[in-house]
């Protein structure tokens, strides 16, 4: 049995400037009394049911599973949830959360747009006002996502400061939500920031775990022998990863390498970083030796970000989990590969995930099992991919 | 005694309130950096706040944000501002306060940080995003290399946590003037002048109290009451003269001189 705690040890914590202590604190004291209450969870269960498509299916991937010739292949299928990623299940949950705290007006970051549109699928059906935050480099190669964000009535914020990229969308929205205490949510859409945002999200996200450990169960009589999801902030991982914690179940975490381990330019945060703290939590981050944050890269926005969850530094520390690489070029082939041999698009982000099951498959007996979760659709990449294809 | 106790005692003695300009390290180039701080010593600055860059600057604006990218981009290091910190204590006695964020000193060490920065001439430390709850480790090193450890309060900051900051902070405490990052303009309306008298009161007058993010024409000094406040920090409006008159640092000194003696006199 492997231990599970609440607390990360050294990291997490609150390095916070002092304006938002007092929100941080009711933030904490709020979702700490909604976190056991029947009434909030029934209705942010039922928008999970009815809104987000929950719970999403188990499928084994046949045809993949005989290509690589080895484990059993399984995929979560949180691509199929209303808008396309597992950033609903987070969504719902705070937006929920800021309505219940009267704040009506909520702002966001995003990366590769998909927690944007999430936020404002989310804001839209509860009534609330929603602002994102998104670097400019990342608005440019994720286009379709800043329209479907308009459309679903979001204001956006395009950032021009630092690279222009998901951790400055983040800087923006935190320095928003010191200008407008009163009536601001700051709705973070991984398992970063200062406490109490790792662990609410990852409760938010930890149904992804909770539903493969019944559905794999029900199909298998066992646990799957591996669980593979990608980590950039790291929330489909960690709820991914949580349920499972207390079984024997293998947890593994991949990385972006970018292009490759040998160049700075990957988002490899857990296997090249150190300890630091950066937006409001002490965690593995990517700097250079005066402790000024480094420009990261990968093929996927969403994991182009360097620091990482807190839980996840933890895990690793504890031998909990382990975190591998991928690089674009693999996750771009297994892009291809899925796509071909079942028909299904992952983002790039997921494709990371993929990639490394692809990688260990073989190795293993048919008679064991791997889940990837697969964290969104790969609509959003296309134009990435085919720019790289020239296929039309 | 220290030397930021010692500044506010003299100040208390001639009723005036402390000028703490800001300026950042190697901004917009070593040299320029060092020679304007020259012109705020030379012209009655009571004490000098120094800010060391850090790449994701949460609590700063836009022109302090800009000014820590040019001083990265200028390759500012822990070793740089050292010396260059030595240097100034070489030429004036008033205190020197040092503002960063907490990844750079726990990077650096907590312990090898208030070491270096004491033997080196720092006075005092400002890490906006240290709270106390994160900051025993770094507290216990403070005390022990007899650092000033200035911790902010802002407009929301309830009166029993006020009360556990004032344990813990030295030199002075430091109110954030409104919601906001630095550089925002100042409000001196009634709320903040009830919420400076609350906390006076709260702190009961034991530690010095100072206002900074916003602060930046004589007139906002002029309607800071002395009885209550006992220090000014400016910072963007001080970089926004050295943006305007860059590279001409002959105008730039000018500029600079004119403004903090006319922010001095505002302070008597």
């Amino acid at each position: 049995m492997k231990k599970i705690n609440n607390q990360f040890e050294e990291f997490g914590g609150k390095y916070i400037p002092e304006t938002l202590m007092p929100l941080i604190n009711e933030l904490e004291e709020k979702y700490f009394q909604l976190r056991n209450d029947k009434n909030f969870q029934s209705e942010l269960n039922k928008l999970l049911i009815e809104y987000a498509g929950r719970p999403t299916p188990i499928y084994y991937a046949k045809n993949l599973t005989k290509k690589i010739g080895g484990a059993k292949i399984y995929l979560k299928r949180e691509d199929l949830l209303h808008g396309g990623a597992h950033k609903i299940n987070n969504t719902l949950g705070q937006a929920l959360l800021a309505k219940k705290m009267n704040k009506n007006r909520v702002i966001a970051e995003t990366g590769a747009g998909q927690h944007g549109i999430a936020t404002a699928m989310a804001c839209a059906i509860l009534a609330l006002e929603s602002e994102i935050y998104m670097g400019r480099t990342d608005g440019a190669r994720q286009k379709i996502n800043l329209l479907k964000m308009k459309l679903l009535g979001s204001k956006i914020h395009l950032v021009n400061s630092g690279s222009q990229t998901l951790k400055d969308a983040i800087n923006e929205a935190i320095k928003d939500w010191i200008k407008n205490v009163n009536n601001t949510y700051y709705l973070i859409g991984s398992v970063v920031g200062p406490h109490p945002y790792p662990t609410m999200v990852r409760d938010f996200q930890s149904i992804i775990g909770k539903e493969i450990k019944l559905q794999m169960y029900k199909k298998n009589k066992k646990h799957p022998d591996i669980a593979i999801a990608c980590v950039g902030g790291g929330s489909n991982a960690i709820g991914t990863f949580y349920p499972l914690l207390n079984t024997n179940t293998e947890l593994i975490g991949v990385e972006a390498g970018g292009r490759g381990l040998k160049t700075d330019d990957h988002a490899a945060t857990l296997n090249r970083g150190s300890k630091g703290i950066l937006h409001g939590m002490m965690t593995y981050i990517l700097q250079d030796n005066d402790g000024q944050i480094k420009n990261t890269h990968s093929i996927s926005a969403g994991l182009d970000y360097p620091g990482v969850g807190p839980e996840h530094a933890y895990l690793m520390n504890k031998k909990l989990a382990k975190y591998e690489i991928v690089n674009d070029d693999e996750a771009f082939n297994a892009f291809l590969l899925l796509s071909k041999t079942e028909g299904i698009m992952p983002a790039l982000e997921s494709a990371h995930a993929v990639a490394h099951a692809i990688k260990i498959a073989s190795e293993m007996k048919k008679s064991r099992s791997i889940i990837i979760t697969i964290s969104g659709r790969g609509d959003k990449d296309i134009e990435i991919i085919n720019k790289m294809l020239n296929y039309v | 005694m220290s030397r930021i106790k010692d500044s506010f005692y003299n100040l208390k003695k001639k009723n005036e309130q402390a000028l703490i300009p800001y300026i950042m390290a190697g901004y917009p180039n070593d040299k320029y950096c060092m020679a304007t701080i020259k012109s705020i010593i030379n012209n009655g600055a009571d004490m000098l706040e120094i800010g060391f860059p850090f790449s994701d600057p949460l609590a700063d604006g836009q022109i302090i944000q800009n000014a820590s990218r040019i001083s990265i981009e200028q390759k500012m290091n822990m070793k740089k501002l050292l010396s260059m910190i030595k240097n100034i204590r070489n030429e004036t006695k008033i205190p020197i306060i040092i503002m960063t964020y907490a990844n750079i000193i726990y990077q650096y060490g907590y312990e090898k940080f208030l070491s270096d920065a004491k033997s080196n001439g720092a006075d005092g430390l400002i890490i906006p995003d240290l709270p106390i709850e994160e900051a025993s480790t770094y507290k216990q090193f403070a005390q022990y290399y007899n650092i000033e450890t200035i911790f902010l309060v802002a407009p929301n900051t309830p009166t029993n946590r006020i009360k556990k900051i004032c344990k813990i902070c030295s030199g002075f405490l430091y109110l954030v003037s409104t919601y906001g990052t630095t550089g925002t303009k100042i409000n001196i309306n009634n709320e903040l002048k009830n919420l400076i008298k609350t906390i006076k009161h709260i702190t009961n007058n034991k530690i010095p109290l100072g206002i900074g993010f916003g602060v930046s024409t004589t007139k906002d000094i002029m309607l800071l009451d002395k009885q209550y406040v006992d220090a000014v920090i400016i910072g963007s409006a001080l970089l926004k003269i050295i943006n305007k008159t860059y590279p001409k640092l002959n105008q730039t000194q000018i500029k600079i001189s004119e403004f903090i003696h006319e922010l001095k006199s505002a302070t008597k």
